[in-house]
């Protein structure tokens, strides 16, 4: 049978994929990526958890969660547009104008 | 260990699971990877779908439609907008540090968030607040606890969706870049369009 476990090992897996990528990326939109993988992974266990004792609060908090995403998207993928229009560029690595 | 992991995977449930598992890894390690926007967006768009596929295994039906509908309706059809806005179809050049290093520091962060979070869990002093009912479906059930006892959450994150609402408008619209109270190119712009009239 599939246990609690299983589920809980295949959303770290997926969450530490999402933290290697925010990690590693110098680009903003694929920060953004990984963000989105990151937060998923944190949906399965809330699922699961839900599921294996019984209680719809982690149901109630992965949709929270989705509701935050969506926000998250909006105000994001504007500022990065702005940003693009400003510098024509997503790279972390141009964007940085304060050298201290 | 294996004969255990071949009859949990004659079951349908542990199939599903395994299936679900693997191409979920792989496509979000393709998006975590890839070099090209659009294919990192693309295995993104799938996985979520897969994604959806656990909650329906979990019995979640639900929170699975909303998956489908906001993730993959709504921020994926985003992202695909904005991806107008940018050069999708070059390769993103990016300096990359030692790579051996961070997959290191990413896996031991994530085992530590993991480890601390599933802690509370295994001492087995968790109780379930709101239980879910026998008979009664998914959807019915969800809607019952959200509407008495999580109402006030629900209505604050309706106020934040319009405020992103009206941010995201406010950055992305048109000539919305230069700044509206400082300059006064938009306010001869309105006495130009006056004239004409």
């Amino acid at each position: 049978m599939i246990g609690l476990s299983h589920y809980l090992i295949v959303s770290a897996i997926i969450f530490s994929i999402g933290l290697v990528g925010v990690l590693r990326r110098r680009n903003l939109l694929m920060l953004f990526f990984a963000t989105e993988v990151m937060l998923n992974a944190v949906n399965i266990a809330f699922a699961a958890i839900s599921h294996y004792y019984n209680d719809l609060t982690g149901q109630m908090f992965a949709f929270f969660i989705i509701a935050i995403a969506a926000s998250e998207v909006a105000v994001g993928l504007g500022i990065l547009i702005v940003l693009f229009k400003k510098h024509g560029s997503l790279d972390l690595d141009d964007l940085a104008n304060m050298r201290g | 260990m294996f004969e255990n992991f071949i009859a949990s995977i004659m079951t349908i449930e542990g199939a599903a699971f395994y299936v679900f598992s693997i191409l979920t890894i792989g496509l979000f390690s393709i998006t975590v990877m890839s070099k090209n926007v659009l294919y990192a967006m693309t295995s993104l768009a799938a996985a979520m779908v897969l994604i959806s596929g656990f909650f329906f295994i979990l019995g979640a039906d639900f929170l699975g439609v909303v998956q489908l509908v906001v993730y993959v309706g709504a921020i994926m059809a985003l992202y695909s907008f904005a991806m107008m806005f940018f050069d999708a179809t070059k390769d993103i050049k990016e300096k990359t540090t030692s790579n051996s290093l961070v997959f290191l520091l990413g896996g031991l962060s994530a085992l530590v968030l993991v480890l601390m979070f599933a802690a509370p869990i295994y001492s087995e002093n968790i109780q379930a607040l709101y239980p879910m009912h026998e008979g009664v479906g998914n959807a019915q059930d969800v809607g019952m606890v959200l509407f008495t006892k999580y109402l006030i959450p629900f209505e604050v994150a309706a106020v934040m969706l319009l405020v992103a609402m009206i941010a995201g408008i406010i950055l992305a619209g048109k000539k919305m870049d230069e700044s509206l109270t400082e300059d006064m190119s938009a306010d001869d712009e309105i006495l130009i369009i006056k004239d004409e009239k």
